[in-house]
């Protein structure tokens, strides 16, 4: 715990949200910081998770102690949420273990590896924690590692649609990813908590790549599928032929960490997940989901129309803005201070992430226009 | 793949306590099975032998820490046996006394709380995201509503000195037990009451805190088991006891039922306060205490630099499938250096956690309403009832009956005898599933752990039945 360099990431831009609505309690502050979707959930799905909860007092409805794992004899397991997950599959690797991450990334990654004690310190100068092996994704490799220059490692931490990038690797791009775990003998911990966002093609699950089977774990989430970020949902998949390197299925030890450090998912938010998983359920949830891709495309042509590098933004709800030469916590205040509007400094999610900020295009359709309008006045 | 379910006839030693399951399936080869005759319990191939040697594997090493477990946790392998029973007797009624699984219905005062919440998640002033709490304080990020915080504080902890900004919600005890464990990393020693609930034992494990299981005393290596038995009242003689850095303590017990008395909580407060301990109370019972024994561990002068407390709606509000529980943690618990633990923990709840759902939260808050506590006393009552019948049943048979009293468990004595075999008996010969005593360590050796938890017809019918069987 003493290793870990600063707070989590996101309760820092509460705190500084917080701050500046005290210092100007009349502003109208727009937040595209926290990744935290606003829209309300779909009336079949809110219905279903009520009658759940109304069966829940009656003898025939009600229900005690789940599965701790959703259901048994599967290789889903239905969890509380991804963050939830990826501290669960730390837990399960234990410290002597070496991960790669993608450099900028979604911090619980690494600060749960840091953690469970599989990382050094922290190097002050680059900001890394040793024993950790950044795989840098920048406009220069187009947000896809340079494998041949990453070392091995254990475990390897990817985020496709990728939080904060916004970057969808592609078919290939994963192809090499599973071949470069193969040839490794490592295993992939795949985060595809986004993938409903992808617009292209590019693949939404690992296991579209033949192989991976043998070689990653895939982690989800309704979180930002279904606007579950309270309701909380979301499941690891962890496939049978997955072994260590003792020929032991590594599926049967995360059953063990499940049975043993969780009691499942709360029922009426599983009730939630299924109805959004039903035919008119899915159609209002993908609706849901257009939504805040149409806010990306609006946020997208204001930041190109201010000559802004701005990347993603297709296939995921982050933007992830370059402002070369700069500090990203120096803009991310002048932002705020200017137009009031929260973002996410790069830095926050790793060295590479300097320059740059991350916007996200969470949010009621009249914030994202107004946002779009100060952030034009502020940086033409 | 297939997965073969045997189940074979008991015959099983007495000093092998644990089971096989399907985690120790790989290390079974039928040549070095030493238990004459036929292999007990459900065992399941995960893949066939021929398919293993030409399998990829990776070149990541197993944690050992998971290869240091024994078995699978203790509760699915109930599960297990009960299913594979209901295979083997499709037609038996078979009554449920293992798992702690609450039966009865959520008041309809909670229920429809968080009916209410559900539906105004879809509507735009209704919805809300992630909990984050925002405010000044906000480096403390509860992931929880300060309601519900304030609420829990002002009634399990009034006049105690615990406040709104000490709790933290969660998705209930055992997730909160491996959290701490997380917490506190894996150079810290632990002492656990023997028996007790397997989580903390387990999740110590795993974290790496212990050594290998010792299999003559059915102990792991490097953990301090506190005994509690007849002999010593349930209270662990703690001049015996050596220092450890935690000391997990639960009581109401599960699985003994005893209540630890006001006297015995002062002289464990002071012996961790000697000791420099952190004590771990697990308080998940506390509603069910009948007499005078302390609900909280803050009751007792001086805890709050020594102890924290881990609680849950599990057993009070039928919450066992909606998931809500709290930690709460003094401000004056301190680590050696002077840092504040709940600061740590706070820490470890944003990075690996997300909060409790947020309908289940809206559930906690009425039932912790004035007509919410109403009616947890009312499920609380109910279960009491059951428990009584099952005390006054095995009573009048003649046994040796412990807990009842303060707790919906209730530990019956078999003196002499393997409780995994009385657990077999008892499924075997009257359809009742129960929980095998040496499954919570071996101070549970000779002991069935009977739970109270059940519809009140199925209560009465199980008492019927262990009345034949042991007439």
């Amino acid at each position: 715990m003493e290793r870990l360099q600063y707070n989590y990431l996101f309760p820092e831009i509460s705190a500084r949200e917080a701050q500046h609505v005290k210092k100007y309690p009349n502003a109208k502050v727009i937040s595209l910081g926290i990744g935290d979707t606003t829209e309300p959930l779909p009336d079949v799905v809110a219905l279903s998770m009520a009658n759940y909860a109304h069966g829940l007092a009656t003898p025939t409805g009600y229900r005690g102690y789940g599965a701790e794992q959703g259901s048994k004899d599967t290789e889903v397991f239905v969890s509380d949420g991804a963050q939830c997950d990826i501290s669960r599959l730390q837990l399960l690797f234990g410290s002597n273990m070496s991960i790669a991450v993608q450099d900028p990334i979604f911090p619980a990654y690494i600060d749960s590896s840091v953690i469970i004690g599989q990382t050094g310190d922290v190097e002050t100068e680059s900001g890394r924690y040793q024993n950790i092996e950044y795989m840098k994704c920048g406009p220069q490799n187009s947000f896809f590692p340079d494998l041949s220059k990453t070392a091995r490692t254990d475990i390897i931490f990817f985020c496709s649609p990728n939080n904060p990038t916004g970057h969808a690797a592609s078919w290939e791009q994963l192809e090499q990813v599973v071949r470069f775990a193969q040839e490794n003998g490592s295993i992939i911990v795949y985060d595809s908590a986004y993938a409903v966002y992808i617009t292209d093609g590019s693949p939404r699950s690992i296991y579209e790549i033949p192989g991976a089977k043998k070689v990653a774990i895939e982690v989800s989430s309704f979180s930002k599928i279904a606007g579950f970020t309270g309701v909380r949902l979301g499941w690891t998949v962890v496939p049978k032929e997955l072994m260590y390197s003792n020929g032991f299925p590594v599926i049967n030890d995360f059953n063990r960490i499940v049975c043993t450090c969780f009691n499942g998912a709360s029922r009426i938010a599983q009730a939630g997940g299924l109805a959004s998983l039903s035919k008119e359920g899915f159609k209002a949830v993908i609706s849901l989901v257009d939504y805040y891709k149409e806010n990306a495309e609006i946020l997208l042509e204001t930041f190109k129309s201010l000559g802004l590098r701005a990347y993603g933004g297709v296939n995921a709800p982050y933007l992830w803005v370059h402002f070369p030469g700069s500090n990203s916590w120096d803009v991310f205040n002048e932002i705020l201070e200017k137009t009031h509007i929260i973002t996410v400094p790069g830095s926050g999610f790793g060295p590479a992430g300097k320059e740059f900020i991350r916007v996200t295009a969470f949010g009621h359709r009249e914030n994202i226009l107004e946002a779009s309008d100060r952030l034009t006045t502020l940086l033409k | 793949m297939s997965a073969i379910n045997q189940i074979v006839s008991t015959s099983i030693s007495s000093s092998t306590s644990t089971f096989l399951g399907h985690n120790n399936l790989k290390n079974i080869k039928p040549s070095s099975v030493a238990i004459p005759g036929k292999i007990n319990g459900v065992v399941k191939c995960v893949a066939s032998p021929s398919a293993e040697k030409t399998a990829y594997k990776t070149k990541v090493s197993r944690n050992e820490n998971l290869a240091k477990l024994q078995a699978g946790y203790l509760f699915p392998e109930i599960a297990r046996r009960r299913a594979a029973h209901m295979l083997k007797y499709p037609d038996a009624q078979v009554i449920s006394l293992g798992i702690g699984d609450t039966t009865e219905p959520i008041p309809e005062v909670i229920t429809s709380a968080m009916s209410k919440r559900s539906y105004a998640l879809s509507t735009v002033d209704g919805y809300s995201g992630y909990g984050a709490e925002q405010g000044e304080k906000a480096l403390f990020v509860y992931l929880s509503s300060q309601q519900l915080r304030a609420a829990i504080a002002s009634t399990y902890y009034a006049d105690l000195g615990i406040e709104e900004d000490d709790i933290f919600v969660s998705d209930g005890a055992k997730s909160d037990i491996s959290r701490l464990q997380v917490l506190f990393g894996s150079n810290v020693t632990m002492a656990v009451q023997d028996p007790s609930y397997p989580a903390y034992v387990d999740s110590s494990v795993i974290l790496g805190q212990t050594g290998q299981f010792q299999k003559d005393v059915e102990k792991y290596g490097n953990i301090e088991y506190m005994r509690c038995t007849p002999e010593n009242g349930f209270f662990p003689d703690l001049s015996t006891v050596r220092r450890t850095d935690i000391i997990f303590f639960c009581s109401p017990n599960n699985p003994t039922g005893y209540a630890a008395s006001r006297e015995q909580l002062t002289r464990l407060v002071q012996f961790a306060k000697e000791n420099g301990s952190i004590i771990v109370y697990d308080s998940a019972y506390a509603m069910y205490v009948s007499d005078d024994s302390p609900r909280s561990i803050f009751e007792i002068p001086g805890a709050k630099e020594v102890a924290l407390e881990v609680s849950s709606f599990s057993k009070y509000a039928g919450f066992t499938g909606v998931r809500l529980g709290w930690t709460a943690i003094p401000k004056d618990l301190l680590y050696s250096d002077g840092f504040p633990l709940a600061k740590d923990f706070n820490r470890i709840v944003c990075t690996c956690f997300n909060g409790a759902s947020n309908i289940a939260q809206a559930g906690g808050l009425a039932c912790v309403s004035a007509e919410g506590i109403k009616a947890m006393h009312e499920v609380v009552g109910f279960y009491k009832e059951n428990t009584a019948i099952i005390v006054d049943t095995f009573e009048s048979l003649g046994f040796k009956v412990y807990g009842g009293k303060n707790a919906p468990y209730v530990w019956v004595h078999f003196p002499g005898r393997s409780s995994w075999d009385v657990f077999s008996e008892i499924l075997e010969k009257t359809h009742v599933v129960t929980t095998p005593g040496s499954g919570f360590g071996p101070g549970g050796e000779g002991f069935v752990r009977v739970s109270a938890f059940g519809h009140g017809e199925n209560v009465l019918e199980a008492c019927r039945r262990f009345k034949q069987l042991y007439k």
